[in-house]
């Protein structure tokens, strides 16, 4: 399913003495099958961004395609439910919304809301609580007797549950340790290769952006700054920083060993490895320039 | 060596229900004016350390003292004017309508004078900078702003001990250095003891002393360089090794000569640069 913002505008409390302007002139496009990462500041637009992917905010200004459906300013917009069917979303500290008795109900609501049989809610809570990595006994458990890792999971279930076509994820890592982050975007990756889903990242994880991402979108105060894929994002590394924005680690290594040498190598990398052989390559050159 | 600020001693800790204990006979020191990094995977026991270190929960087994005096049910009061405590979440934490509501909440609950309390408001918001946001409300305030205030909160108590319990690990990575800087500038200033829980690495790289916890044992206590000589070690244990470190490594791999392995990057390229210029 294709998602694509035409020029949207969005205005927090519009016409009131509180109205204020979130994003301006924003116009992405997210075909069928991509991994996007948006990337920028708090408070550039990202989560403003992220709420018109399922229509939970309507633009002001502007339209969104969401698959056949079109969302556009000044329209008053009915019947939804298929276009929050196909796109889930996490979001940041998604555990925050458990609220069910067990894991299973929990798991369950989601597609029970949109006209799922018991029986089959009830498959799918057990197949995605698979799919996240836990144990089946869980789903008898009260969600609340959880460690903060498995909660996350859970609440990761229960948008798989769902089966959606597009999953969006808004720093879905944060507050994990470094290897339950590495296990969560890991499975996000495989589903999105395997079941062919389109997958936006919002994300301060340059490393995440850069590892996983088709296509890199940089939002900064309101508007889409630059966009590419990783490679051209970060081969200019002094415009990313300027804004305040964080570089991978290892380009930010290479900028700096550029600078102590006073040289600079043919390219950015985005490998640690290719990095060390350019290094390598550097030292075996001797001598000072 | 300074003297010893906490004394752990053979404590072991089951939280009601769980057949696993979460901390199986745990004993350390803490010194006066130590940054102290206790990392461990999610679920390793190190949040539990923390509520025992100022009376959330009591151990089981074993002792803990504090500043000389033994916790218990009794003297918990007189510990937590010693130990101040930062949460991971900042919206959890600030209770005032203003800045300067929050940083009073905790001495108003400790009946301070309120000439003192003025004072000190305004002292402890200095000292994490943010003294000219005193009638700022929360909601205008970014995370990493919410968490110095939470330790403005804690500062204007002047306890010898300050415990962040991850109170970095849900900030962006602006707000994360600004609290990181805050806490390297108090320990160097006020000589406060820092005892930081946290799972990210690069924070724990800064401290002077690390303890790794695993699965509710003690499974390692060193200086960073130490602890992060143990490489391949820390991913099976779930955590990571430090950027500059897997760097120092993979050169190494691609017939680049090091001394060692470095905990920063100015290190490890001028490192480099030295080597370079000799050749």
């Amino acid at each position: 399913m294709d998602i694509s913002l035409k020029n949207v505008e969005y205005r927090y409390q519009a016409d009131s003495p509180f109205e204020r302007l979130a994003i301006s002139d924003v116009s992405i496009d997210v075909p069928s099958g991509t991994y996007l990462a948006v990337i920028g500041h708090t408070g550039s637009g990202k989560s403003t961004v992220l709420q018109h992917l399922n229509a939970l905010l309507k633009p002001t200004k502007g339209s969104v395609l969401i698959g056949s459906r079109e969302i556009k300013a000044g329209r008053k917009e009915k019947n939804l439910k298929g276009v929050r069917e196909k796109v889930g979303i996490v979001f940041q500290f998604p555990e925050h919304q458990l609220f069910e008795e067990t894991v299973e109900k929990d798991i369950m609501f989601g597609p029970m809301n949109f006209g799922v049989t018991e029986k089959e809610a009830k498959a799918r809570a057990r197949s995605a609580i698979n799919l996240v990595g836990l144990p089946e006994e869980i789903l008898e458990k009260s969600p609340f007797d959880l460690s903060g890792g498995q909660m996350r999971r859970v609440a990761i279930a229960g948008v798989l549950a769902m089966e959606p076509e597009v999953i969006v994820l808004d720093e879905p890592t944060a507050g994990l340790d470094p290897r339950g982050r590495k296990e969560i975007m890991d499975l996000f990756y495989s589903l999105h290769k395997k079941r062919n889903l389109s997958t936006v990242l919002v994300t301060h994880s340059m490393e995440d952006a850069a590892r996983y991402a088709d296509d890199i979108v940089v939002m900064h105060q309101g508007k889409v700054f630059t966009k590419g894929t990783p490679e051209q994002i970060f081969s200019d590394p002094k415009a990313l920083l300027e804004l305040g924005l964080d570089v991978p680690e290892v380009v930010g290594l290479q900028l700096k060993i550029e600078e102590a040498f006073n040289t600079k190598f043919s390219k950015i990398s985005l490998s640690e490895e290719e990095l060390a052989e350019m290094v390598a390559e550097l030292m075996e050159g001797g001598g000072p320039k | 060596m300074s003297k010893p600020l906490v004394r752990i001693e053979n404590v072991s800790f089951s939280y009601v229900g769980q057949h696993t204990p979460a901390l199986k006979n745990i004993s350390f020191d803490i010194f006066e004016g130590e940054w102290l990094a206790i990392v461990g995977h999610n679920g390793s026991g190190k949040s539990t350390l923390a509520k025992l270190l100022n009376g959330l929960q009591f151990p089981q087994q074993g002792s803990i003292e504090v500043c000389g005096v033994t916790l218990s049910e009794d003297t918990v009061w007189d510990v937590r004017e010693n130990v101040g405590m930062v949460f991971q979440n900042p919206d959890n934490q600030f209770v005032g309508t203003t800045v300067r509501d929050d940083v009073a909440f905790g001495l108003e609950n400790h009946g301070i004078p309120r000439e003192t309390m003025v004072e000190r408001v305004q002292t402890s918001l200095d000292k994490v900078n943010m003294g000219t946001f005193l009638n700022q409300e929360p909601h205008h305030l970014s995370g990493g702003q919410k968490q110095r205030v939470a330790i403005a909160g804690v500062l204007a108590l002047q306890p010898s001990i300050i415990i962040l319990d991850e109170a970095t690990s849900m900030l962006d990575p602006k707000g994360r250095a600004e609290v990181i800087k805050t806490v390297r500038e108090l320990k160097d200033r006020e000589n406060i003891t820092v005892i930081s829980i946290t799972h990210d690495l690069e924070e724990a790289a800064k401290a002077d002393r690390i303890i790794v916890m695993n699965k509710g044992e003690l499974y390692r206590e060193g200086t960073p360089e130490e602890i992060f000589e143990m490489d391949e070690e820390l991913i099976k244990l779930g955590l990571d090794i430090p950027f500059p470190v897997k760097m120092s490594k993979i050169m190494r791999e691609k017939g680049i000569t090091l001394t060692k392995s470095y905990l920063t990057e100015e290190e490890l390229v001028t490192e480099l640069w030295t080597s370079h210029s000799k050749m």
